[in-house]
């Protein structure tokens, strides 16, 4: 069936599509051509459009050129030829310096980093260069046109270097925009949106998902918003956010709540962790009144904090109890610990049910 | 499934590709996707019975046109024209007199920074010189030479210094980080030997695209320890980007010497195990550096390959206005470079000699003497111009404002409303 689908989308020829361009998932019309993807499928399917639609696009890393190590490139090489879709040497640093000269000079680039963990030592190139590029020239250059991918999150037995959400390193750097999404659906208009968006974008791909997550993804050429937060279920008694992976846990979580304390959750998807949707968590929390963060990350400084002290300024007197962070802990990502390392289902459970009854 | 799907999808992305004719002319390189097939093959290697280890290939020689006294060594390379050969040594006196004046402002407090270039003016005006205008250059931060010959001025320099309503860059780096987008040169920034790698990326654009331009990148030998510049030199040759690397190797990376540097042959020595076409040339040559810039350029678009060029040169001034170099080197060194082989001096000699320029004494101080006075009256305008408004600070971080930052933007001016006084407002234009 998979076979038959790509075969299908392949045929497509995006170019004659205008962009379609929505707010969130669900403002897409009903009723649009779909087809069955997992998320790595969707990645592909992406990078097949923006690819297509744009003649100068480029994308390149480690093993990108035989489909790369998640499958995410499958077939783009051989559509697209190998100066557009090609290998670089293993060597992070000169991924993303490569892709902020080509950025410079005008190229859309889309650059691999093969895992999240491995980007630390593009650190310098991201945070310095890249971030900085457009401020630090008055606006002369730019290297809007970049776009850095990378996996993220936990995998059930990655330990310390294929587990890794740095999220909340790249989120303390003015300059960037950082996207993580929750399913295929998100995940092509947020990556496409990326993509396109005239700012250097890091676009996390949540690794657990790539064969997981499966979803009837429309077919055309769409973008989603870039800074929205998305309500993905209304509630009435607290505020649960989260991003990529752990969206689930909550959404779990908020089940559990419903079932054995009848507490109704409302529920919400972060999508945009930089610079992120202040409005939406704001509303929220002034009519829940109490408020659950939720990341795989370590807990002390982690994308958490950020956002606890934020609604913390902005509805303190609506809040009833202590806004609680439900995070890994302040430890490297174990290996055989992993499920007592991460915030599962049971975690975010007990702080709601502490949190309704503080 | 995943096999299955994965051959069938092959099959149909080649079929589209054949039908799509997307983008297939740039090169050879298209759709090159094919397995690789490396059966073992024993004559590969060249195989020896002695057990030892590599040597040292031989010193690369440093090419040169002529000698310390100005004498041809190379007439066959004497072929530049007069008007080129004059502008550059106009740029070159031109250059030293800013330097000479600007690092004696900031003794003063007029500026808060300043790195001159002494010594390495025919490295950087010679570059200028060879490379096509529309050549996009990726600099470290000692090239103003480079950036003056393509016709930035001292009054945008001393803009930029001094960060006031003119600076193209908004006031917001320190000095001497110059960039300006109509003369195609990138804007420096203090982090070393990032731009390297950048201008790898910058020089496959053009390769993509098929233009005859190249990026051209500088760094000094100390920015060549970096992990960047390892990056740079294998992406530029494996990918085949039409990217320039010009090392100014002045012997000092602020106190340290070459020596605690690296103790191969140089930074060509290295060049050249990335298979990448490489030169090296005496830096304070300008006949030497413009013809070789202008083969390793000629080399580059050609080929659709990078090209390396160190310049052997001396950093004869203190590393920056932060640096007192006779803490770790002798000025019995510094004066033996300056008197015998100063870049300025041996075109001089050279054009005199040669016939290709009539020296006036009296003439030649009087140019000097006008140069320095513009300066000295650019300085003053530019130090009476306003800063740029309190709130561009918010620009450009984005290609818009974001909520944050709009946010921020507020509650910055609310306060400035009620405590303005307390922040020297009026050095700042109004918004
Ligand atoms: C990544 C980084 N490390 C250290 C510094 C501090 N620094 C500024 S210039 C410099 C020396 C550079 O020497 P070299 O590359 O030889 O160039 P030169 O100053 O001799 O022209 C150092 C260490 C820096 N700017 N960036």
């Amino acid at each position: 069936m998979l076979s038959k689908i790509l075969k299908k989308a392949n045929k497509v020829q995006y170019a004659n599509f205008a962009t379609a361009k929505y707010r969130l998932a669900k403002d897409i019309p009903a009723g649009v051509e779909t087809q069955h993807m997992n998320l790595f499928q969707a990645v592909n399917n992406a990078l097949d459009i923006a690819l297509q639609t744009d003649k100068t696009a480029c994308l390149f890393g480690e093993d990108v050129k035989f489909g790369g190590v998640f499958r995410c490139s499958l077939g783009l090489n051989e559509k697209y030829g190998t100066d557009r879709v090609f290998n670089t040497p293993l060597c992070e640093q000169g991924i993303a310096a490569f892709g902020i000269g080509l950025a410079t000079n005008g190229v859309t680039a889309i650059a691999e980093i093969q895992f999240g963990d491995y980007i630390f030592p593009a650190f310098d190139q991201i945070v310095n260069e890249a971030a900085k590029y457009r401020f630090r020239s008055g606006n002369q250059f730019d290297c809007g046109s970049l776009t850095i991918r990378t996996t993220w999150g936990a995998v059930g037995h990655g330990a310390l270097y294929h587990s890794q959400s740095p999220e909340a390193y790249f989120a303390h750097t003015p300059g960037l925009k950082v996207v993580i999404p929750r399913d295929p659906i998100q995940c092509k208009g947020l990556l496409l949106a990326s993509i396109r968006d005239k700012n250097p974008v890091i676009f996390f791909e949540p690794k657990a998902l790539y064969r997981n997550a499966e979803a009837d993804v429309p077919v055309m050429d769409y973008e989603l918003d870039l800074h929205v937060a998305d309500v993905i279920q209304e509630g009435t008694d607290i505020t649960l956010i989260a991003w990529g992976t752990q969206v689930r846990v909550i959404q779990e979580a908020a089940k559990l709540a419903k079932e054995k304390l009848g507490v109704s959750c409302e529920v919400i998807d972060l999508q945009t962790i930089y610079p992120y949707d202040i409005d939406t968590l704001q509303k929220s929390v002034n009519k829940t009144g109490r408020c659950i963060i939720s990341h795989e990350a370590p807990i002390t400084c982690g994308v958490g904090s950020e956002l606890a002290a934020n609604i913390q300024e902005k509805c303190f007197l609506r809040l009833e109890s202590p806004v609680k962070r439900v995070c890994g802990f302040d430890t490297p990502f174990p290996l055989v610990h992993e499920p007592i390392y991460l915030p599962d289902k049971w975690r975010v459970f007990d702080a709601i049910k502490k949190s309704v009854n503080y | 499934m995943i096999k299955n799907f994965r051959q069938v999808c092959r099959f149909a992305l080649y079929q589209s590709a054949l039908k799509t004719n997307s983008f297939q002319n740039l090169s050879k390189r298209a759709f090159c996707y094919v397995k690789h097939h490396k059966t073992f093959n024993d004559n590969e290697e060249i195989y020896t019975h002695q057990l030892s280890a590599a040597s040292q290939p031989d010193t690369i020689p440093t090419f040169r046109v002529i000698d310390l006294q100005g004498s041809v060594l190379a007439p066959q390379y004497e072929n530049i024209p007069d008007e080129i050969l004059n502008k550059i040594f106009d740029t070159m006196v031109q250059v030293e007199e800013i330097d000479t004046i600007l690092n004696m402002t900031q003794r003063q407090g007029k500026i808060s920074f300043y790195m001159p270039s002494f010594g390495e003016q025919a490295t950087t005006v010679g570059v200028g010189a060879a490379l096509e205008f529309e050549d996009l250059v990726f600099p470290q931060y000692r090239e103003q030479g480079t950036i003056i010959y393509r016709g930035y001025t001292v009054r945008d320099m001393l803009n930029q210094c001094i960060g006031n309503i003119h600076d193209l860059g908004k006031g917001r780096q320190m000095p001497v980080h110059y960039g300006s987008k109509a003369l195609n040169f990138v804007t420096v920034s203090s982090p070393l030997t990032t731009q390297v790698p950048q201008a790898s990326g910058a020089g496959y654009g053009y390769r993509l695209r098929g233009e005859n331009k190249v990026a051209a990148t500088y760094f000094g030998e100390g920015a060549a320890s970096e992990g960047d510049w390892h990056a740079a030199l294998n992406f530029a040759a494996t990918l085949s980007c039409q990217t320039l690397f010009l090392c100014r190797n002045n012997k000092y990376a602020i106190s340290t010497p070459v020596v605690d540097q690296y103790r191969g042959d140089g930074i060509a020595g290295k060049s050249i195990g990335y298979g990448i076409k490489t030169y090296r040339v005496d830096g304070n040559d300008a006949l030497a550096v413009y013809h070789t810039v202008k083969e390793a350029r000629n080399y580059i678009v050609t080929n659709k390959a990078p090209a390396f060029i160190e310049f052997m040169t001396y950093r004869i001034g203190d590393h920056s206005t932060s640096d007192h170099s006779v803490m770790y080197r002798t000025e019995d060194e510094i004066s033996s470079w300056k008197s015998t082989n100063n870049p300025i001096t041996r075109l001089g000699l050279y054009l005199k000699k040669s016939g290709r320029r009539v020296f006036d004494e009296a003439k030649d101080k009087e140019v000097r003497a006008a140069i320095k006075k513009d300066i000295i009256a650019a300085l003053k305008e530019a130090n009476e111009q306003k800063l740029p408004a309190w709130n561009t600070l918010f620009e450009d971080v984005y290609d818009q404002l974001t909520p944050n930052l709009k946010e921020q933007k507020e509650e910055l001016r609310q306060h400035l409303n009620e405590y303005g006084e307390h922040y020297n407002l009026q050095k700042f234009a109004s918004n």
